[in-house]
């Protein structure tokens, strides 16, 4: 769509953009600039100067164990979280929409906790699901040595996961309700005066026609675990136990500012961009087939 | 609602009222466990009554952690992420719409892009870049061989630099480099009726005055909504504050949570983490209560 009425002094345009360019090539363009030249290269810390390495970063990366249990990880837990908090707000916001006594109230309170800072519940979780206070404890008097994510590594996933899956019920919510919301209801009256009940409906009629919600939804919620889940990791587990949960942003922030390898980590994020563009074509591609768009 | 469902109703009320139980459970037990005292908050199980100890360890997590000054930090952040977003994107969106200058759908490019890439995969460079913000222009009179023209011409060592780290518009501005908010714009302008733009050039509005008196006024509502949702994603960040302040006198509410992990050795002072993470995550909670409706709205139409 374009504009027919336009303003004719191309400078106050060209002006107009000048902020946001500016900022953009500051801090998008030029970083991401350098990241690869960095990764193709060899830098000191202390500066001294780049040698040019080509692949080699890249090779002894992927030769690495730990960065392909990191990737792993990434991807455990972006499957797992990701269902979780989309079948369980599919199902939330289905029953809302239904629209019975206090539908009203769980509209409001339900997406709380997408406004909560994921350090901040991974605190709160950490303290629920700890092993020796808290919530697991008791279950932990039962059968001891049941539940540790301070040792088990599965615990540990487990946990981040929760606290994860917790915040973005609330995120997939409010998008799913608005789907909801948006189908008419003459659509959903007509199909229940042929004789078709609340279950056919939802499959039918309901479900079909918020498919394009789903597919962004999966999009939206695969990337965020790759980058809203550094704080969560950072506070309940630090990556371990035995790196267990050493998810990607993790494992190049421990390298490039922990372990100070500038290229090492420089071809990580190199990969998870890579990775992130692939499953965002790969998805528009594959899944985009199946969505009802209206 | 259309047809009578007893048993169907039952289950959705059930349903219903457990996924509010497992959303509100947090919240509740983080109030409970702040106010006991170190004895019981460490109790298996913890006891759900409410302790006496609230406002003692609602202090002396305010003092261990430093939390004043801190969440004027994180306010002083998400306030001008905030502010900063909403004005940088209407700009911009303004430029996109309204002006044909050549060049303008590269431009648009330019800045969708910025979307698929989120600051957290990039962190190492643009931590780079904000130690010294003029290191990109350096590099490339360096390159140009402009700085040795300068050099030779005049005798001054063209030598940049600006550091950002510890700095307010350090942690701002590379928050405010990405695209989210100028599609929002951009969607709204499209809908404002070319007619209006017509009147206005007919009264010998320019550019400028369009953009203040008409377009800017008819926006209100998606700056309330671009700002709410901005403000709450500026200050829920971590990673990027984490990194860049290095001194502790920049650092924000959200980092400072760091300090009130308990330590492995001794009884865990669970009591005192949970009163320092109630008072972190109160204001942004507050936030989506208060602005709900400009919440709701600004989260869909950003993103879509």
């Amino acid at each position: 769509m374009e504009k027919r009425v336009t303003f004719s002094s191309w400078t106050i345009g060209i002006l107009f953009a000048v902020p946001q360019l500016l900022l953009i090539f500051t801090f998008f363009y030029w970083p991401a600039g350098q990241a690869v030249y960095w990764s193709l290269t060899l830098q000191q810390p202390w500066g001294g100067g780049n040698i040019w390495v080509g692949l080699d970063n890249f090779r002894s990366i992927l030769s690495n164990a730990d960065y392909w249990n990191s990737i792993t990880a990434s991807l455990v837990f972006a499957g797992i979280s990701t269902g979780l908090a989309m079948f369980i707000a599919l199902v939330l916001a289905a029953l809302t929409d239904r629209q019975l006594a206090g539908s009203r109230f769980y509209r409001v309170v339900l997406i709380w906790p997408y406004g909560i800072a994921a350090p901040a519940l991974a605190m709160a979780f950490r303290f629920i699901l700890a092993p020796e206070a808290g919530f697991m404890a008791v279950v932990n008097q039962v059968w001891p040595g049941f539940w540790d994510p301070g040792l088990d590594g599965a615990d540990a996933m487990a946990s981040i996961i929760i606290a994860f899956s917790w915040k973005y019920v609330g995120y997939n919510f409010i998008f799913f309700l608005a789907a909801f919301q948006a189908i008419p209801r003459s659509l959903i009256e007509a199909a229940a005066m042929d004789g078709s009940g609340v279950m056919r409906r939802f499959r039918d009629i309901q479900f079909p026609l918020i498919t394009p919600t789903i597919f962004f939804l999966l999009v939206i919620n695969i990337t965020e675990s790759f980058q809203d889940s550094f704080g969560i990791v950072d506070i309940m587990t630090s990556g371990g136990p035995a790196n267990a949960t050493n998810l990607m942003v993790y494992k190049i922030y421990s390298d490039g500012f922990k372990g100070l390898d500038y290229s090492g980590a420089a071809a990580q994020s190199i990969i998870l961009m890579l990775l992130i563009i692939v499953l965002t074509i790969f998805q528009f591609r594959f899944i985009e087939r199946r969505v009802h768009y209206r | 609602m259309v047809e009578r469902t007893p048993f169907l109703n039952f289950f959705t009320h059930v349903i219903l009222f457990v996924g509010f139980v497992l959303c509100i459970a947090p919240f509740v037990v983080v109030t409970i466990a702040a106010s006991h005292n170190l004895k019981d908050v460490n109790d298996v199980p913890m006891s759900l009554l409410p302790g006496s100890d609230f406002w003692l360890n609602i202090k002396t997590a305010w003092t261990t952690a430093d939390l004043g000054p801190k969440l004027l930090n994180s306010f002083i952040m998400a306030a001008g992420v905030a502010a900063g977003k909403v004005m940088i994107s209407a700009f911009t969106a303004f430029s996109i719409v309204y002006f044909r200058y050549p060049g303008r759908t590269f431009i648009f490019w330019l800045i969708f892009v910025t979307l698929m890439l989120p600051l957290e995969v990039r962190i190492v460079p643009t931590y780079a870049v904000v130690a010294n913000v003029l290191s990109p222009y350096q590099t490339i009179l360096d390159l140009t061989g402009l700085s040795w023209l300068v050099e030779k011409v005049s005798g001054v060592q063209v030598s940049l630099s600006l550091g950002l780290l510890n700095s307010y518009s350090g942690l701002i501005l590379p928050l405010i480099a990405t695209a989210t908010g100028t599609f929002l714009y951009r969607q709204f302008f499209l809908t404002v009726p070319d007619e209006l733009t017509e009147a206005a050039r007919m009264d010998g509005a320019g550019a400028l005055r369009f953009f203040i008196d008409i377009l800017l006024p008819l926006s209100r509502n998606n700056m309330a909504a671009l700002g709410t949702i901005m403000f709450l994603w500026a200050w829920n960040q971590y990673l990027w504050p984490l990194l860049i302040t290095t001194d502790q006198s920049h650092a924000t509410a959200v980092t400072e949570l760091k300090q009130l992990i308990p330590n492995v050795g001794g009884i865990p002072e669970w009591n005192i983490a949970m009163a320092g993470t109630l008072i972190v995550m109160l204001p942004p909670l507050i936030v989506v209560v208060a602005m709900q409706r400009w919440f709701v709205r600004g989260l869909i139409a950003t993103e879509k």
